[in-house]
């Protein structure tokens, strides 16, 4: 029997058709096989074509980051699939709508800790800020770890999103 | 508007009409309802394509894998809305399961009542969805001819499998200009036939070096053509090594060969899962290391090198890791695999392949198929013995339902050509075979076409059996009547120390009488002297028949490798099962 495997997180770019059920075809596939979807995002990338992206971000064994792959290769609507974590470097972002309604001195500390991370501050009140910080998924839980005492009421993100680096595309 | 244009402007459902002849089907298996209304007016306007009016849609569906399966060519299904679909979705799975392609039209109701949840309203398209390869719904005239085309294209391109094509009631009605064609691809699923040439060159070698060969194939060869198996034929003889087939592969090598060890797997036989499990190479052609084949995954085949050709990618090291894979379909692999053999100067070790063919050989004297005679009650294997006997000439085309009567079928029938084995392998549908059967007899009308069925499955579509007599269907159902869910029943003399929960078959009709009120012939035999008899009354009877061969009741299905065993771990008796072997009881 093979040594248990690792359990890795693996970041994919699958390039669909943008027709009405892609998506549930996708996520039907993950949740009838029992995969993870840590985050999934979708928006049309090219309407000429009528050509959708999806980035997933799954955790597996290496066997099993190696079927999603397969698996998802075989969809119909499908025309490629990239296992961004194992084809070379790649970049990833995260984009957060992060609010915090406070007054006083933690008011002024998220703002100045909102500097720190780069954040944006999107919308304001008297008692609350809006902001849209961006980065890596680990950024961005550790931003919204440091409102949580200074009043965090509310958070929207978009999952990851990724591309490789260099001149190559999909 | 153009002149030409004119004779392509037309109704949605004559569209879909136009599209089926065009992709040459010549019949349709179905039942009509109110969202299909439109396309049954088109079929009853036209004379080009033969309809077969079923019981329930989920026979049409299996009828139509029957069609696909016994001929190679798509099964075309026709039902309507609501419960029409969601009753085809048990067949859906089950071609999907199998590898069948099937194109399955439903009615849907019209895209603006789409969501209100209209009167015989399902989301066809989402129930679906899992239970397909692919599925669409229509949603504009224009777009039947090019999906339906699609579709076929889906079908039967690749790894084979079912496509519902969802058309709702207005687009069929409505007029549009018709368009595609029979040449229709699909602009991103485009399969791969050819495998690498690298990676067969690397699984020939390894296949030339092995001293304890074994070749494992299954349905993928018989999906790819008949021309596949012929090659099969011509790679295994070559090379002088032990073939084993799949459930789905039996007849893709002829059974009466002595190179073949009979089918592997739970019920399959000691010699072919003994050979699975010490050999040094195994050659995986189209099939797919299913649980019912492999046994306890960490136990399978411990020491053998793995080769595995398969047209589905997400097959490979799916289940089982293996050491070289070759996507592709197995008739083109396997013409490249004999052109690198004959190119090199592959010779096998001829010592080593005598000493594993001697091993094979004692692995063989077990006769794990033997059964005690009776002379006062018919054995289940006696009677599919004499079917097989008394039929082979014939060549008939088998089908099946599902439970030990199948596997004994699996056992007992040998089968010499491809396309003539009909069963549930992959979904296990009760009630498949026959429904099978009546598309199989559509296909082939002067064929001998058994269903080899238990009581209980044949119940569970008995009302296909009028489908068959509506449509000179002469089908023959050879039931093995022991009046017990008999594999239910096995596992739980097994298992469950006796408990026979739920699983004696109460309140059975009389089989021949029934027949007799749905207007075919039924025949009975109690003894083993009437089986012969019986069996010849029925092939020469030019009706539907429905046999009721009553056999031992007790009788158990063995080789068997449990669940959760290796292959190593296989009981040949009722003793190695740790049960009593109630001769009294088998006799009741």
């Amino acid at each position: 029997m093979r040594p248990q495997q690792p359990i890795e997180r693996h970041t994919m770019a699958v390039l669909v058709d943008n027709e009405a059920g892609v998506l549930a075809r996708v996520i039907g596939l993950f949740s009838g096989r029992g995969y993870n979807i840590e985050s999934l995002t979708v928006a049309e990338v090219n309407h000429a074509e009528g050509l959708s992206r999806i980035t997933i971000v799954t955790r597996g064994t290496p066997a099993v980051i190696d079927q999603i792959e397969a698996q998802l290769e075989r969809l119909v609507p499908v025309h490629k699939v990239s296992d961004l974590t194992t084809e070379g470097p790649a970049v990833e972002r995260e984009l957060a709508l992060v609010k915090v309604a406070a007054t006083g001195d933690p008011r002024v500390e998220s703002l100045r800790l909102a500097d720190a991370f780069r954040a944006r501050v999107l919308d304001t009140t008297t008692d609350s800020f809006t902001f849209e910080v961006t980065g890596s998924s680990e950024k961005i839980d550790a931003f919204i770890e440091l409102m949580k005492p200074l009043g965090l009421v509310d958070v929207s993100r978009t999952g990851v999103v990724a591309i490789k680096r260099g001149a190559g595309a999909m | 508007m153009p002149p030409e244009a004119q004779g392509n402007m037309m109704s949605g459902a004559e569209m879909i009409i136009r599209a089926l002849k065009e992709q040459g089907v010549d019949t349709i298996f179905g039942y009509p309802g109110g969202a299909v209304l439109p396309i049954y007016d088109a079929l009853f306007k036209q004379n080009h394509i033969r309809h077969i009016l079923v019981r329930q849609e989920g026979g049409a569906v299996h009828a139509a894998e029957g069609y696909a399966r016994s001929t190679g060519k798509p099964g075309v299904v026709l039902v309507t809305s609501g419960p029409g679909a969601t009753n085809a979705v048990t067949g859906l799975v089950d071609a999907l399961m199998d590898s069948i392609p099937i194109i399955c039209i439903t009615g849907q109701v019209p895209t603006h009542l789409i969501g209100s949840d209209a009167f015989q309203e399902a989301d066809t398209v989402g129930i679906t969805r899992p239970a397909t390869k692919h599925n669409y719904l229509v949603k504009n005239v224009a777009d039947v001819g090019p999906v339906m085309h699609e579709a076929f294209y889906v079908a039967t391109n690749g790894r084979p499998g079912p496509v519902v094509i969802d058309m709702p009631k207005d687009i069929q009605v409505e007029t549009g200009l018709y368009s595609g064609s029979p040449k229709t691809k699909h602009r991103s699923y485009q399969p791969q036939v050819k495998g690498d040439l690298n990676a067969i060159k690397q699984a020939v070698e390894l296949i030339a070096a092995a001293k304890r060969p074994v070749f494992y194939t299954g349905g993928g060869v018989i999906n790819s053509g008949p021309n596949a198996s012929q090659l099969l034929r011509e790679f295994v003889r070559m090379t002088g090594f032990p073939i084993t087939t799949t459930l789905m592969g039996l007849g893709s090598y002829p059974a009466s060969d002595k190179q073949w060890l009979g089918m592997l797997g739970m019920h399959g036989t000691y010699e072919a899962n003994l050979a699975m499990h010490d050999c040094d190479v195994m050659i995986n052609i189209g099939a797919r290391f299913d649980d019912r084949i492999t046994g306890r995954l960490n136990a399978f085949s411990p020491n053998s090198k793995k080769i595995h050709v398969d047209i589905d990618r997400s097959s490979i090291n799916k289940n089982v890791h293996v050491d070289v894979a070759i996507v592709g379909d197995a008739g083109h692999v396997l013409e490249d695999m004999i052109k690198v053999w004959k190119a090199g100067v592959h010779r096998p070790d001829k010592q080593a392949l005598a000493d594993w063919w001697t091993q094979i050989d004692q692995w063989r004297a077990k006769d794990c198929l033997k059964y005690e005679p009776n002379q006062d009650v018919i054995m289940p294997q006696y009677a599919l013995q004499r079917l097989h006997a008394l039929t082979r000439h014939l060549k008939p085309f088998i089908t099946t339902e599902v439970g030990q009567h199948q596997m004994w079928a699996a056992q007992f029938i040998g089968f010499d050509e491809p396309n003539h084995w009909m069963t549930s392998g992959g979904l296990g549908t009760m009630g498949y075979g026959l429904p099978a059967a009546v598309g199989v007899q559509i296909a082939h009308p002067n064929a001998l076409v058994i269903d080899v069925a238990g009581e209980a499955s044949t119940m569970m579509n008995i009302q296909e059996f009028s489908t068959a007599v509506q449509h000179d269907a002469p089908i023959k159902v050879f039931i093995l009547n022991n009046e017990y869910m008999g594999m239910v029943r096995q596992w739980q003399q097994i298992s469950y120390e006796g408990r026979y929960s739920h699983s004696y078959s109460d309140s059975l009709p009389d089989f021949v009488k029934l027949a007799e009120a749905m207007h075919g012939v039924g025949l009975r035999c109690t003894k083993p002297d009437e089986v012969d008899g019986v069996i010849e009354e029925m092939m020469a009877i030019r009706k539907p028949v429905i046999v009721d061969c009553q056999v031992a009741k007790l009788e158990n299905c063995f080789p068997m490798v449990p669940s959760g065993a290796a292959h190593n771990e296989i009981l040949l008796n009722a003793r190695d099962a740790g049960i009593e072997r109630a001769d009294d009881l088998a006799l009741v």
